[in-house]
């Protein structure tokens, strides 16, 4: 069954030797993550187009100056937005989509987490080495990458250092600081931990922060797509589906 | 089949199993220790489960942050609400002398109450965050009887899990758990930044649930129905919110 890669016989020489690229695991977490952002994402925007105004600190309201005004129509007559209309009230399966995406994203984001520390998955293939961090090694990395070069054979099994940075960037930094301001908007979260809410510096620092995160992210993705793109769009993405690459 | 395939079948069917007998003995648990909202039935119903369950494993007793007098919002902000009609009108000209707030359902003495009678509860205030689910807030001073004072008045028995209350406009209309109930900072609100509730702010009576968002304080508050089911209530998805798309544990 799965578990041998030899192939047939008869193909050999014709059907190219495919191996193992990703594990189950990280293939099937990459995926239920990937759904669950887009979803996030989606009702993440309705859920802003309420209030499209920003402020920092505690409070905000439309009697508040804001930090700032992304340029979009409301949902909600209050807001002046300069636009002559409304737009119609998206916020109820919004916040329920929202909140089950989320319930999604963490307790799969936490089996990514758990294993990935387990099996060495995060020190193995993620932890640049300390010869890839040289100052020589990033320039000539970031250069490739302007370069849109299609990386070799060889290097399409493993990462290299900006593709390591970047992923840890996301998994340590970005997804924690998302949950982090997230659950710092939740009155009764905070209620039991105000140390959540109270680091941030208030309740719409939080939602402000947590606004950024997102583009910081959709960034991440637009990146990520677009890499996949330079380095073969159709065997990467198999690669991620199936787990195998051809040698 | 090969000796690994087996093994990982057998596995797999292992897990499986242990997965689903877990989830099964998790929806007992939570059913019979009250972690299940009215509205966890449905596509969103998961979800809703995990958060009320969470939350209240989490913040059964915890206290909203209060904030001191020179962070209440200068200018607070209400959402407009539809005419108030004229009966209303009248009672505000009066003072809200004839307002009456009931409670029945299980209680031992239902009862009615008067504004008058309220204010002579012990007086609770606290400064706390409003939140509108919309994404805007305000930070203010609420002033009023704690809703265990007066539950307690009227009796409520033992077997009370949730209560209902009403308002003068009929489409709003919500429930929360005896948690949110009994909990210190629920006030039935009458007063608001030293003064007097402005009608607009949801006077002569409001209530102010402080864990909890906008929608579930509601206003012109005229009765209070405690039960053990919320079934027997509008559609059975424990208040109007859920009817009208949005979550009933507010609490996010």
């Amino acid at each position: 069954m799965a578990s041998t890669i030899a192939p047939n016989p008869q193909d050999s020489g014709l059907t190219p030797l495919l191996q193992v690229r990703h594990s189950f695991l990280v293939r099937f977490t990459h995926w239920v993550m990937t759904l669950s952002f887009l979803a996030l994402l989606v009702s993440g925007l309705e859920i802003v187009m309420s209030h499209p105004r920003f402020y920092w600190g505690e409070t905000g309201n439309i009697h508040t100056t804001p930090l700032f005004q992304i340029p979009v129509p409301s949902s909600r007559d209050t807001v002046p937005t300069g636009y002559g209309y409304v737009l119609p009230d998206q916020n109820g399966w919004s916040r329920y989509l929202h909140f089950q995406s989320a319930w999604v994203l963490v307790l799969t984001g936490l089996l990514y987490f758990g294993a990935g520390l387990f099996s060495g998955h995060f020190r193995r293939n993620l932890l640049p080495s300390s010869a890839d961090l040289s100052a020589k090694r990033l320039t000539s990395s970031v250069v490739e990458h302007l370069r849109f070069a299609r990386p070799s054979k060889e290097e399409a099994w493993t990462y290299n250092v900006l593709q390591r940075l970047a992923y840890l960037l996301v998994i340590f930094v970005l997804f924690p600081m998302i949950i982090w301001t997230g659950l710092a908007m939740s009155p009764s979260f905070v209620s039991a931990v105000p140390a959540a809410v109270n680091l941030l510096g208030g309740q719409q620092s939080a939602r402000t922060l947590h606004f950024f995160l997102t583009w910081a992210l959709v960034l991440f993705l637009l990146v990520h797509l677009l890499m996949v793109i330079v380095a073969g769009f159709r065997h990467r993405v198999r690669a991620m589906i199936t787990g195998r690459m051809a040698q | 089949m090969n000796k690994l395939s087996r093994r990982k079948l057998i596995t797999t069917g292992l897990t499986v199993t242990a997965g689903a007998s877990g989830l099964l003995a998790a929806a007992k648990l939570a059913r019979h220790y009250g972690l299940v909202p009215p509205d966890s039935g449905g596509i969103y119903g998961p979800g809703e489960t995990l958060t009320y369950a969470a939350q209240r494993l989490l913040t059964r007793h915890s206290l909203a942050r209060e904030f001191s007098r020179d962070q209440m919002s200068k200018e607070p902000f209400a959402n407009e609400v539809d005419p108030l009609g004229a009966e209303f009108q009248l009672s505000h000209q009066a003072g809200f002398a004839d307002w009456r707030l009931a409670v029945d359902g299980l209680v031992a003495r239902p009862a009615s109450f008067s504004l008058a009678d309220l204010k002579s509860y012990p007086r609770r205030s606290h400064i706390t965050m409003i939140q509108c689910e919309e994404g805007w807030s305000y930070i203010a001073e609420w002033i009023g009887a704690p809703l265990s004072h007066v539950l307690g008045l009227a009796g409520a028995l033992p077997q009370a899990r949730y209560v209902v209350y009403r308002s003068i406009q009929k489409d709003w209309w919500e429930s929360i758990d005896m948690a949110d109930a009994l909990h210190p900072q629920t006030l039935l609100a009458y007063g608001m930044n030293g003064g007097e509730l402005p009608v607009g702010f949801g006077g002569p009576l409001r209530m102010r649930v402080a864990r909890q968002l906008g929608y579930k304080n509601i206003k012109y508050l005229t009765r209070l129905t405690v039960t053990d089911n919320l079934k027997q209530f509008g559609k059975g998805l424990g208040s109007a919110a859920p009817e009208g798309g949005y979550a009933w544990f507010a609490g996010m």
